[in-house]
């Protein structure tokens, strides 16, 4: 019972995370503040993920953290590409 | 075997979501980009890392099941996450995205300055990449 209740306080405090770093999507005055602190709530998404595994005691959902954290990772690296050249894939000319 | 080994899972967690909490807070209170991708980077990969740990932990004390593909996901995000900060923080640098305020250095101005050409060298190829688009 003790044990439940710590997962699903975690679960609340990654919760918080998710809409502090939600106010800088928003908020953020530069495109580079966006793109991180959308880069962060994957992050905080994959921690949750793995919570909830432990909270639901299931092997599933495993695969689904290499998943969000490779698209996460791809997504972030082709938004500072478009940010610093304004081309994703540069080709030559 | 329910009541303390779970329990070492459970504390990690808990740190976890603590040092990502932490890191939030300070993604909404600190003023620039660069000392943003501070705090957003470095303890945001502590607390995931904390949290995948104490999963790790959790599955091989109350099942005995070692997983690998969380082996592998955690050697994933360690391994991409500074490196996304990184290319975010260059991109926003090149970008000219101003520092804050009382900022006492700033090491990278002098070496931009000394390869301007390379930068007028990429904006000229920006410049032909936006014509051909546009024709």
């Amino acid at each position: 019972m003790t044990f439940e209740i710590i997962l699903i306080v975690a679960l609340s405090l990654l919760m918080l995370a998710i809409m502090a770093n939600l106010y800088r999507v928003i908020k953020g005055p530069s495109s580079a503040d966006r793109v991180q602190a959308l880069d962060s709530i994957g992050i905080n998404l994959i921690a949750s993920i793995s919570v909830f595994s432990v909270l639901l005691h299931t092997h599933a959902f495993f695969d689904l953290i290499l998943l969000i954290g490779i698209l996460s990772f791809i997504g972030t690296v082709a938004f500072a590409r478009f940010i610093e050249r304004g081309v994703v894939i540069e080709r030559k000319q | 075997m329910s009541g303390s080994s779970e329990g070492i899972g459970a504390v990690f967690i808990l740190i976890g979501a603590i040092i990502s909490l932490i890191s939030a807070i300070g993604n909404v209170r600190f003023p620039d980009v660069y000392t943003r991708s501070h705090a957003a980077s470095k303890s945001s990969t502590l607390g995931v890392l904390c949290a995948l740990v104490g999963t790790l932990l959790y599955f091989m004390i109350s099942d005995g099941y070692f997983s690998i593909r969380l082996i592998l996901g955690i050697f994933f995000v360690f391994l991409t996450a500074p490196v996304a900060a990184h290319v975010i923080c260059r991109a926003a640098y090149r970008h000219q995205v101003p520092l804050v305020e009382g900022t006492t250095q700033d090491e990278l101005k002098d070496y931009y300055m000394e390869n301007e050409n390379e930068n007028l060298i990429i904006a000229s190829e920006d410049n032909l990449i936006e014509k051909e688009a546009g024709t």
